[in-house]
């Protein structure tokens, strides 16, 4: 490319030209003209004319910043034009530097030289272009070069220079950390200036060095406590109590002295900023001064009434500030968070959604639910599922806590479910199964919201809703015992419709229809075993047995019934229904509530019963198994194909055998042995088997039995189970009556489902096998410690209610403000299966570790580590952190003596607190004996009252071998006032 | 650092001035610039003025056809910044006459001098910092220059 000709200097076009130029043209001719106009600039900026250049570079920024040109290709002609002695031109070169700069740009350093020379400038707008300019590219080695330059402008005289000097020194410190040595004192001193803009910087700086890392602050408190009380500057102020709501936390004391000239400030001032300010200290760090907190969440109020919808989203964002310490503050301003779900603005709306949400309690969560839903029907879909999320994630909180209504809960859950634009489906799914699995008592209503869900054949066209079909078809296979009507449920699962579903719940769906034939042709083959098995069950034949069972289960239902006679009891042929039912207490429902339900039914559901399992019903059923399942054989889904081979096997068997045992039934013979029949007892005595929720820890828990090695090679068990071709079907008939048995919370029982079709031999087989290869298996009495582990039914938390029930009435009076207490209930909490043992665990392993890690010595230092290293900005240097400290100390002398505030805290902490805004000049003579005597009181309260960072001030000062440590040790006392 | 990033930003989402305090590469800004744009652009006038976009809190305020919207840490008071947007404006129409009344002529004064506008916001802002408040203190530098060219 040729060089620039003097046409291009005497012809360029200006700033104003390009922006003309771009004006004029369309969008899509822009980037035409802009790439033109770079070739022009790219011409002109290695003119030899400063102008011109400099003009280039002009129109160079004007590109790069509002049309994203990259510019750093310019940067060393940045630098040329930085070196003009024309200042216009100079400040087209500064600008160019601060907008592409950064500190991989290698010609930074070529800077360093003019940079020096700029800020030692007598043009006190050269220092300061220099000044901004560095504040905004500064790297570690500008900052160390240009250190000595900026000292000397702190201690300017001039107001404007100063300011500059001093928001630079933040960037240096954090490029350079070893500049705090030289510059700390002279920042420290600019504290006490009187022009309020040198006062706003330094305050600035400390601001964010404060925020950063509070602790190394707390000595200059006397200073800021100054400011706060003297400065009406709302800007300063402001920044302030930023600095005061971090140490405030660290330092009891000092919150006890700051509390009051907070409070002032928030009565007094009329600038919303700084009462804002004010509300946000008192709720974050001083929360536990109650006069204080009230006069804040006068001002909340005040905000949340107001018009201004910044003030109510601020207003509603201090609440949730303070709605974990202090939930009344909330509650007393509900009407308002309740009233913001329905403003315009989405952000007030999750705001206050939030709130509602901490609000919610086990009394009020009825309520809340109700409001929620009727808003998040109104809502625009966003936050409809915002609201439906939210009041999902809050009811399954801890094992769900607050539930104590699991009815009221379930349906709620159907409800939400059928909600247009739910996008929910894959919590309500998993929570479905859970409380199915952790809550007995709710069960039977659980079926009865699935089967809602499950006979609507509009809702398999909502492919969002397919999760929680998958959830509702798997409780009601695996609870259809208490379905009130297992031929409509058969119908539902098999419905054509089913088509529409993604083959992972299509196979679910026909796992449930194998469930629900197997349950049925058990009812029907085995007529009173099956009522006997499920007690509670509207198809019940006496209702006396439920009741008199029914109170003596409830008193029960928190042991661990070991049924070890269940096993024995498999083989015998004529057993006693009876302690089948008592053995099998787990299954049944066992509250009053609940029998009473049973005792209404009983009249119906006899006539029904009869009604429902004929030999036509039976029939019709197989037939409809038959007719839709056997089309789904060709399918090319394993899972799906694999299931209905099952079940096509089990129906082939029955129709074959139906009729030689229905001559059997008519003639009333006892013992003779039907292979369908036998196979039928075997899967529905699987299928009882209770599944209940596993622990993430419970495979870890598992003790390794002795003699058993991990790591050996088990080839050989192929050629073990080779000989025998039928593993162990009736494994889970077998022995492990409690949710340990089953450990698989899958949806599937795979494994049970394939051996279904095996030979009733298996039994003997399996002894056998054990026998033979007891190697392979968990010694049994192992296996009771194991699921002794995991009681399936306990809540500890029972006897807690049961205890808190006396104190019902004396709580009812304040039950609209105390969120945490128990209501005067109906109806007792069900029983939730909590795997506590988990927390139990963690807590154990985890609380003497994080007690060594408190106490340790090793570990404090490890943090103090850190915390140097975030002092210093990523560059952790002890030199450096000592000499800050040293610094400091050096001030804080000289500072306390000029400045007596520290004297005034002290006398007040002595005089206990005669006046507050007393400042005593006289005192300053005799203060050095006193303040000893004070001292040493001081630093043995300090001892007890905040022993956790002071051993760290400690650690310091030892480290700091410099400096006397007996002159230190006061120096805590003094800046806690 | 308490501000994070000005920006000014016309009715049609253009970029009238961006200065940033930390430093994004240009695909980073484009792509921050898009995003909190698209979201401030869609509320209404009774909306809040605060938008939370990734790590930033978003405080914005419209007059007539510009937005000027300020990127925060999370530290910072909002109200502070609402006051700072509009001391801003009120600084810039003490200069220019007009900014806060006219479309389009504030926007095209910003356009037209896009230099001045950000040694004002240097004289306001350094280092994420507000260390001027003073209108007069802050235009003091510019109209001795505007005197001396």
């Amino acid at each position: 490319m040729a060089g620039p000709s003097l046409m291009d200097s005497l012809f360029q076009r200006s700033l104003d030209d390009l922006i003309k130029g771009l004006r004029l043209h369309q969008p899509t001719s822009e980037s035409t003209f802009i790439s033109k106009s770079l070739d022009e600039i790219r011409r002109e900026i290695k003119s030899t004319d400063p102008q011109t250049k400099s003009t280039a570079l002009q129109k160079l920024n004007y590109l790069h910043s509002l049309h994203g040109l990259d510019m750093s290709w310019a940067a060393f002609h940045a630098i040329e034009v930085i070196s003009s002695q024309n200042f216009q031109q100079k400040k087209v070169g500064y600008l160019a530097a601060s907008l592409s700069f950064h500190s991989s740009t290698d010609v930074i350093l070529l800077l360093t030289n003019q940079l020096r020379k700029d800020l030692s400038s007598n043009n006190v707008f050269e220092v300061s272009l220099a000044l901004e300019c560095l504040s905004m590219i500064c790297t570690v080695d500008l900052a160390r070069d240009l250190t000595p330059e900026i000292f000397t402008l702190l201690g300017s005289t001039k107001s404007f220079i100063k300011k500059k000097a001093i928001a630079t020194v933040l960037r240096i410190f954090e490029k350079y950390p070893d500049a705090v040595r030289v510059c700390f004192k002279r920042l420290i001193e600019n504290l006490e200036s009187n022009d309020v803009g040198i006062v706003s910087a330094v305050m600035g700086v400390f601001c964010e060095l404060a925020l950063k890392e509070p602790k190394s602050y707390l000595p200059l408190a006397p200073e800021f406590y100054r400011i706060l009380v003297d400065s009406r500057n709302n800007w300063v102020l402001i920044k302030v109590l930023k600095v005061f709501s971090k140490l405030a936390i660290l330092e009891p004391r000092l919150a006890k002295r700051v509390v009051e000239p907070i409070c002032e400030h928030m009565r007094r001032s009329g600038a919303k900023s700084l009462v804002f300010e004010c509300v946000r200290t008192i709720l974050s760090s001083l929360s536990e001064y109650e006069s204080a907190l009230k006069l804040a969440v006068e001002k909340v109020r005040e905000f949340l009434v107001d018009d201004d919808p910044n003030l109510k989203y601020l207003g509603l964002q201090a609440l949730s500030v303070v709605s974990l310490k202090h939930l009344w503050a909330v509650l007393e301003n509900k009407d308002l968070v309740i009233k913001s779900l329905s403003d315009d603005d989405p952000n007030i709306k999750l705001e206050a959604l939030q709130l509602v949400m901490a609000m919610v309690s086990e009394d009020n969560v009825h309520e809340i639910c109700k409001v929620l839903i009727s808003y998040a029907l109104k809502s625009e879909p966003a936050f409809c599922n915002e609201i439906l999320g939210s009041i999902l994630s809050t009811c399954c909180r801890n094992v769900y806590e607050i539930i104590i209504d699991f009815d009221w809960y379930v349906s709620l859950l159907g409800e939400i479910s059928r909600i247009p634009h739910c996008q929910n489906g894959e919590e309500i799914e998993k929570q479905l199964i859970d409380i199915g699995m952790r809550v007995k008592d709710v069960r039977s209503e659980l079926v009865r919201v699935g089967r809602e869900l499950l006979i609507d054949p509009a809702l398999l066209g909502n492919p969002v809703i397919h999760r929680i079909l998958s959830a509702a078809a798997w409780v009601s296979g695996e609870y259809v015992e208490l379905s009130k009507n297992p031929f409509e449920l058969m119908e539902a699962l098999l419905q054509p419709r089913t088509i529409l579903l993604p083959p992972s719940i299509r196979a679910i769906y026909v796992q449930s229809a194998f469930k629900v034939l197997i349950f049925c042709l058990y009812s029907y083959l085995f007529p009173d075993e099956a009522v006997a098995s499920s007690p509670s069950l509207p198809v019940d034949l006496d209702p006396g047995v439920t009741s008199s069972i029914s109170p003596k289960e409830f008193s029960e239902s928190s042991d661990v019934v070991v049924t070890e006679p269940l096993a024995d009891r498999e083989m015998d042929e004529g057993f006693n229904p009876r302690d089948i039912s008592q053995s099998l207490e787990d299954v049944s429902v066992g509250n009053g509530g609940d029998t009473v339900i049973a005792h209404e039914q009983t009249s119906c559901s006899a006539t029904l019963k009869k009604d429902y399992f004929t030999q036509e019903s039976i029939v019709k059923l197989l037939d409809l198994v038959e007719r839709t399942l056997c089309p789904l054989m060709g399918t090319h889904e394993v899972e799906i194909q694999e299931r209905v081979g099952n079940i096509r096997g089990l129906t082939e068997l029955i129709k074959q055998e139906l009729p030689e045992f229905l001559v059997h039934k008519e003639r009333n013979v006892e013992g003779v042995k039907v292979k369908a029949l036998e196979i039928v007892k075997l899967m529905h005595d699987a299928f009882l088997e209770e599944l209940g929720p596993v622990s993430t820890s419970a495979q870890e828990r598992v003790p390794i039995p002795e003699g058993l090695m991990l790591m050996e090679n088990l080839g050989d068990l192929e050629g073990i189970c080779g000989d025998i071709q039928l593993p162990i079907p009736s494994q889970f008939c077998f022995g492990m009556p409690h949710s340990g048995g089953r450990e698989s919370t899958s949806l599937f029982n795979q494994q049970t489902d394939e051996e279904s079709e095996t030979s009733y031999e298996c039994t003997s087989l399996l002894a056998e096998h054990r026998k033979r290869h007891g190697l392979y298996y968990l010694p049994s009495e192992k296996l009771e410690t194991i699921s002794n582990a995991c009681p399936p039914a306990k809540d500890p938390q029972q006897s807690d209610d049961l205890n808190d029930d006396g104190q019902d009435l004396v709580k009812l009076t304040e039950q609209s403000l105390v969120p945490k207490k128990k209501p005067n209930r109906a109806k007792p909490r069900p029983v939730v299966v909590k795997l506590d043992e988990v927390d139990g665990i963690t807590i154990a392993v985890s609380k003497p570790e994080s007690k060594d890690y408190l106490i340790s010595g090793a570990v404090r230092e490890v943090l103090l580590g850190n915390e140097v290293s975030s002092a210093q900005h990523k560059l952790p240097d002890k030199s450096s952190n000592k000499r800050r400290e040293k610094d400091k100390l050096d001030i804080d002398q000289p500072s306390d003596t000029k400045e007596n505030l520290a004297n005034v805290g002290k006398s007040e902490t002595s005089t206990s607190k005669k006046s507050k805004h007393h400042i005593p000049g006289k005192e300053r003579k005799h203060k050095s004996s006193r303040k000893n005597a004070d001292e040493r009181e001081d630093v043995q309260k300090d001892k007890t009252k905040s022993g956790h960072h002071n051993p760290r001030h400690k650690a310091r000062q030892r480290a700091d071998d410099n400096v006397d440590v007996i002159a230190q040790t006061p120096v805590i006392p003094d800046f806690l006032l | 650092m308490g501000i994070r990033f000005i920006l000014m930003v016309n009715k049609q989402g253009q970029t009238r001035l961006a200065q940033y305090y930390e430093y994004l590469t240009l695909e980073e800004r484009r792509a921050l610039e898009g995003e909190i744009v698209r979201k401030c652009l869609a509320r209404n006038e009774q909306q809040c003025s605060f938008v939370e976009h990734r790590n930033y809190k978003i405080v914005y305020r419209r007059y007539a056809s510009l937005f000027f919207l300020v990127g925060v840490d999370n530290e910072e008071n909002e109200l502070a910044i609402l006051e700072f947007i509009h001391l801003v404006v009120e600084t810039m129409d003490r200069h220019f006459g007009n900014v806060v009344s006219t479309f389009p002529s504030c926007e095209l004064d910003i356009m037209f001098h896009l230099e001045k506008a950000h040694f004002m916001l240097e004289e306001m802002v350094m280092n994420g910092c507000i260390v001027e408040t003073s209108k007069s203190n802050i235009l003091t530098p510019i109209q001795l220059l505007d005197k001396a060219s």
